[in-house]
């Protein structure tokens, strides 16, 4: 043994705590999470929303090709025709019922990706955990987004002298003035039950 | 469970809860029971970066004696499930139970016959957290609304009065077979 290493033995136990001491100036890494939320990656797949038009008409046709994608069978679809006194979107069909088991969600965006209309996008909203299996079933009413500056609730009557293909266009940027919501009649599942 | 379960009902045994529901919240021991790739974001909860020390859980406890918490990370296959229901056996009351991951919630996207389809089959869970995997602050989010349920924990004579009421809303419940609509 040489001489070095043996002065290395007399030191080794206090160079430990030079590492502990080096440690106190260094920035801190533990995130704040309660009190402060750390701002997710823009594209976080997070919970799921149902997007509307500018006047507020859901986009969503019913065509329940996300429930189709779906990997773990998350996503429950049942559309309807629309009729002209109850319009929910401005096309054929609508979604009528719909529903995220976020118990069986593995948040892995092919929906999104099986979307024609881009009704279903993602936020980035992740504080999902509950005390019960029943609660993690969203409805459409908890996945439909809100409603912004120029929309009125659905269901409501279509832009006057407009098409479906008007709305695809980006032609409508608000609701008309004097849109009014219409009556939800017995044929809305989702209240039935 | 001990001398609470003694005490008289009113005034002093409320502020009894508060205390004990406190001083629970505030160590909780988990167990690891991490099983698939969930295990991984919980390690990560429980290291630096997010610090599960915060709230007073940094130890995962080995042993399930040591244990107040089970945080069961991951699928559950029909041959881990007796393991699990020992584990939690073993385990002292009061204790409770977060399924982490929706493979551990429901069987998430395994719905075929080696995975148990949820781990309320075989111990009852208290918080159900979804997520494939969590990230790190879900998992911190679920165990803050475990602190949550702690703290209004009931004891004693409340705690017996509180289990009769939930037996009779089960006894009168509809059962599944008989519901109608879209939650069936």
């Amino acid at each position: 043994m040489s001489d070095e290493s043996s002065e290395k033995s007399i030191l080794g136990p206090a160079a430990g705590f030079g590492v502990t001491f080096k440690a106190m100036f260094k920035k801190r890494l533990t995130e704040q999470y309660p009190e402060y939320k750390k701002p997710t990656a823009p594209r976080f797949h997070g919970r799921h929303q149902l997007n509307r038009h500018p006047d507020g008409l859901e986009k969503c046709i019913g065509c329940e090709l996300c429930a189709w994608a779906c990997p773990a069978d998350a996503i429950y679809v049942e559309g309807a025709d629309n009729r002209d006194d109850e319009r929910y979107s401005p096309g054929e069909r609508y979604g009528a019922v719909y529903q995220i088991n976020y118990a069986r969600c593995i948040l892995c965006g092919l929906c999104i990706e099986a979307c024609p209309t881009r009704a279903l996008t993602m936020t980035n909203e992740y504080e999902l955990a509950d005390s019960s299996r029943q609660d993690l079933i969203f409805t459409k009413e908890q996945l439909l987004v809100g409603l912004t500056e120029g929309m009125v609730d659905s269901p409501h009557a279509i832009f006057p002298d407009a098409d479906e293909g008007a709305y695809y266009r980006g032609e409508i940027k608000g609701a008309a003035p004097g849109t009014v919501q219409q009556e939800k009649h017995a044929h809305d599942k989702e209240a039935q039950s | 469970m001990g001398i609470e379960e003694k005490l008289p009902s009113g005034f002093l045994l409320t502020s009894v809860e508060a205390a004990a529901g406190w001083v629970r919240k505030a160590s909780l021991f988990p167990a690891t029971f991490g099983l698939a790739c969930c295990a991984i974001e919980m390690m990560t909860t429980g290291a630096g970066r997010y610090d599960l020390a915060r709230f007073g859980m940094e130890v995962f406890r080995g042993s399930p004696r040591q244990a107040d918490l089970m945080i069961v990370a991951g699928r559950v296959s029909q041959k881990m499930a007796p393991v699990l229901r020992q584990v939690y056996d073993q385990m002292p009351n009061p204790k409770w139970v977060i399924s982490m991951g929706v493979c551990a919630s429901s069987g998430g996207m395994f719905n075929n016959y080696a995975i148990v389809q949820g781990v309320d089959h075989i111990v009852p869970v208290d918080i159900y957290l979804p997520g494939c995997p969590p990230r790190p602050e879900m998992l911190l989010d679920a165990i803050l609304k475990l602190h949550d349920k702690i703290q209004h924990e009931k004891l004693g004579v409340n705690r017996r009065r509180a289990e009769e009421e939930a037996e009779q809303l089960a006894l009168h419940a509809t059962p599944t077979s008989e519901m109608r609509g879209l939650l069936r």
